[in-house]
């Protein structure tokens, strides 16, 4: 491994690590803002969190791409110029989006909430890594594996959602703020679809691999489900936004495309045995580990997402704990599984002693375990908000929130397990990392 | 397999396109934000307002949700200007002068005007969606 992606790898698990500590004290803040005001308040915390969450989930998908690109497309030159001078500015400019946090100055929308001319040199360095991915692309002839479809297909989006998020600087599109909720809505809704992309195409990369079964990538199959989450990623945005009054042909697309993801929970119960017999050759291993909790993740969270979909059930959900669930289920329990999967095949983490894989092993249980409870009680108090607020239709905040704080102080204390689960594993994939200088 | 992808992606931009100049012509008539509105919008991200408080439910959730709090039963320009301006124990105080207070009411009361947050139970239809057009 180069130099540099050994760098980004490295700044990835860092962030990692930094997502989950500012989530365990954004938790605190939550629960005591009156405490946490006066010195690290909690709209200085959530953005320090969620830019680390996001940003460790796009570098550690980015920093395997360009790794396994090498093997997918022969003809790359090892040491690509390009590549680097992404890694540098994207890692530069993440280091000054978080310097504007600790100075408080803020500006971009929800989950960018850095000044928005730090958006000018992300998409630069975005541009330098579609220049090192796209240029051995296009050099390789003949049919592609259905996982660098994927691949492109993520970071192909990401720069036009990229774009779209940032479209509220001209002031057209905010003449109406309801324009401007839905773009904006509908932009954050296909980022999320466009890492997606990315992360399962390389957890799709990895299942090859490991099973040695290249018809895992191909056919027809595949490529069916490649294009349903394709068109999920492009119209399904609208379910972020179904109780605002825009125009109802939003609503009526977005429901309909959602309801395509029945599919997926389908093919998951029918592909259950398979899965099976194939966990009993493969359950050795780390990096398989990682994947097949990925899926239970997934198949969870489907749930969660397909009854969050329809409006009359997302009129009790929205607005509660229910959608942080979603989120955070899915982008700890799906991303941050698939990419520690992918992080353990680049390190060769099962080649490793067996003391280092008992660690792993127990920290990986440790963190299912209190996820688990983390994404019930953040359910439960997203219940128990929507039964106050819509069921019972009260109208104080404080009193909607007083039984909701126990369900939270849960979370939080689950949160410890998951900080402290992830931290180890982080860590010691860092020291892996930098002792691997050969490899 | 390249052209069935080609066609997703022409009717995506088509779609695109189609949101963007009509997404929000649903029945309420939109009034272009005036000049305290846009100053007042830049202060909410500036202060990040939004990591806290929720417009249409989207936002953090530490406070409540604001979309109209502006036309709440018993809240006027004056209750909102004092939450602004002077903070709660768990709402801090921002140090904001009378003008960007102002500019924040002006943007409140702006987003108040675009519609509900709440969906009515009336509008909930048999398909299980929603029915906001009257
Ligand atoms: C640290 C979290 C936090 C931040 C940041 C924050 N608020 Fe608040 N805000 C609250 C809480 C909590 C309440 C509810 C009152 C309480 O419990 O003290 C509230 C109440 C309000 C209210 C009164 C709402 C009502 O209907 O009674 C308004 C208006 C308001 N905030 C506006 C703002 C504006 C404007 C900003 C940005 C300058 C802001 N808030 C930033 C936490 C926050
Ligand atoms: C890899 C690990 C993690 C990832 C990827 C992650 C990701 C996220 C994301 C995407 C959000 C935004 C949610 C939304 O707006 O709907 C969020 C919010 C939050 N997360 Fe995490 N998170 C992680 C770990 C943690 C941990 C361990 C805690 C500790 C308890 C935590 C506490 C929080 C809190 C308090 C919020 C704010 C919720 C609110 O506004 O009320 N997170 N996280």
């Amino acid at each position: 491994m180069q130099k540099y992606l050994r760098l980004y790898l490295i700044t990835s698990l860092c962030l990692l690590s930094a997502a989950v500590l500012f989530g365990l004290v954004a938790s605190w803040a939550f629960l005591y803002p009156e405490t946490y005001n006066k010195f690290l308040p909690f709209y200085q915390l959530r953005p320090f969190h969620v830019s680390a969450a996001l940003f460790w989930i796009i570098s550690a998908a980015t920093c395997g791409i360009l790794h396994y690109k090498k093997e997918a497309f022969p003809e790359t030159k090892s040491d690509n110029i390009f590549a680097q001078l992404f890694i540098y500015t994207w890692i530069g400019t993440i280091i000054a989006i978080f310097v504007c946090y600790g100075l408080k100055k803020f500006g971009g929308r929800e989950y960018w909430e850095f000044p928005p001319v730090l958006g000018l040199p992300l998409l630069i360095s975005w541009l330098l890594l579609m220049c090192a991915y796209f240029i051995p692309l296009l050099k390789t002839r003949g049919n592609k594996p259905i996982y660098v479809w994927m691949w492109t297909t993520g970071i192909f989006f990401f720069l036009i959602t990229f774009i779209e998020q940032n479209l509220w600087l001209v002031p057209w599109f905010r003449q109406s703020y309801l324009r401007e909720l839905t773009i904006q809505w509908k932009a954050n809704g296909a980022t999320v679809g466009a890492w997606n992309q990315m992360i399962y195409g390389t957890s799709l990369y990895l299942m090859v691999k490991i099973s040695g079964d290249g018809k895992k990538a191909q056919g027809k199959t595949v490529f069916f489900f490649y294009l349903l989450g394709l068109t999920n990623l492009m119209f399904n945005w609208g379910h972020h936004i179904y109780n605002a009054p825009a125009a109802s042909w939003i609503r009526d697309t977005s429901y309909i495309i959602s309801m395509t993801e029945w599919v997926f929970l389908i093919r998951m119960i029918q592909g259950f045995r398979k899965t099976l017999e194939e966990g009993r050759k493969l359950k050795h291993l780390i990096t398989y580990r990682f994947i097949i909790a990925s899926e239970f993740w997934v198949f969870a969270n489907l749930l969660l997402t397909l009854a969050m979909s329809v409006p009359a059930i997302n009129r009790y959900t929205h607005g509660t704990h229910i959608t942080v669930a979603h989120s955070m289920g899915a982008t700890i329990g799906i991303n941050t599984m698939i990419l520690l999967a992918s992080f353990s095949y680049i390190l060769g983490i099962d080649q490793k002693s067996e003391q280092l894989r008992k660690t792993i092993r127990f920290n990986f249980w440790l963190c299912q375990f209190s996820l688990f409870i983390f994404w019930i009680a953040l359910i439960a108090a997203g219940v128990i908000k929507g039964y106050r607020s819509v069921v019972l239709n009260m109208t104080s905040f404080q009193e909607i929130m007083l039984p909701v704080m126990p369900a939270l102080k849960t979370f939080s204390v689950a949160g410890i397990g998951v900080v402290i689960s992830l931290g180890i594993i982080s860590v010691v994939y860092i020291i892996q990392a930098i002792r691997c200088k050969e490899a | 397999m390249f052209r069935l992808w080609l066609v997703l992606f022409v009717v995506f931009l088509v779609y695109s396109c189609f949101v963007y100049s009509n997404c929000d012509k649903s029945r309420l008539p939109v009034t272009s934000p005036d000049k305290s509105v846009v100053a007042g919008w830049n202060t909410w991200q500036q202060k990040n307002c939004q990591s806290c408080h929720q417009i249409y439910g989207l936002g953090g959730y530490l406070g409540p949700d604001l979309t109209n709090a502006a036309s709440a039963p018993g809240k006027d320009d004056k209750y909102l200007k004092i939450f602004i301006q002077y903070g709660t124990g768990k709402m801090p105080n921002f140090q904001l002068s009378d003008s960007e207070t102002n500019n924040l009411v002006a943007f409140l009361k702006w987003v108040d005007k675009s519609g509900k947050s709440r969906v009515p139970k009336e509008s909930v239809t048999w398909t299980g969606n929603y029915n906001l057009d009257n």
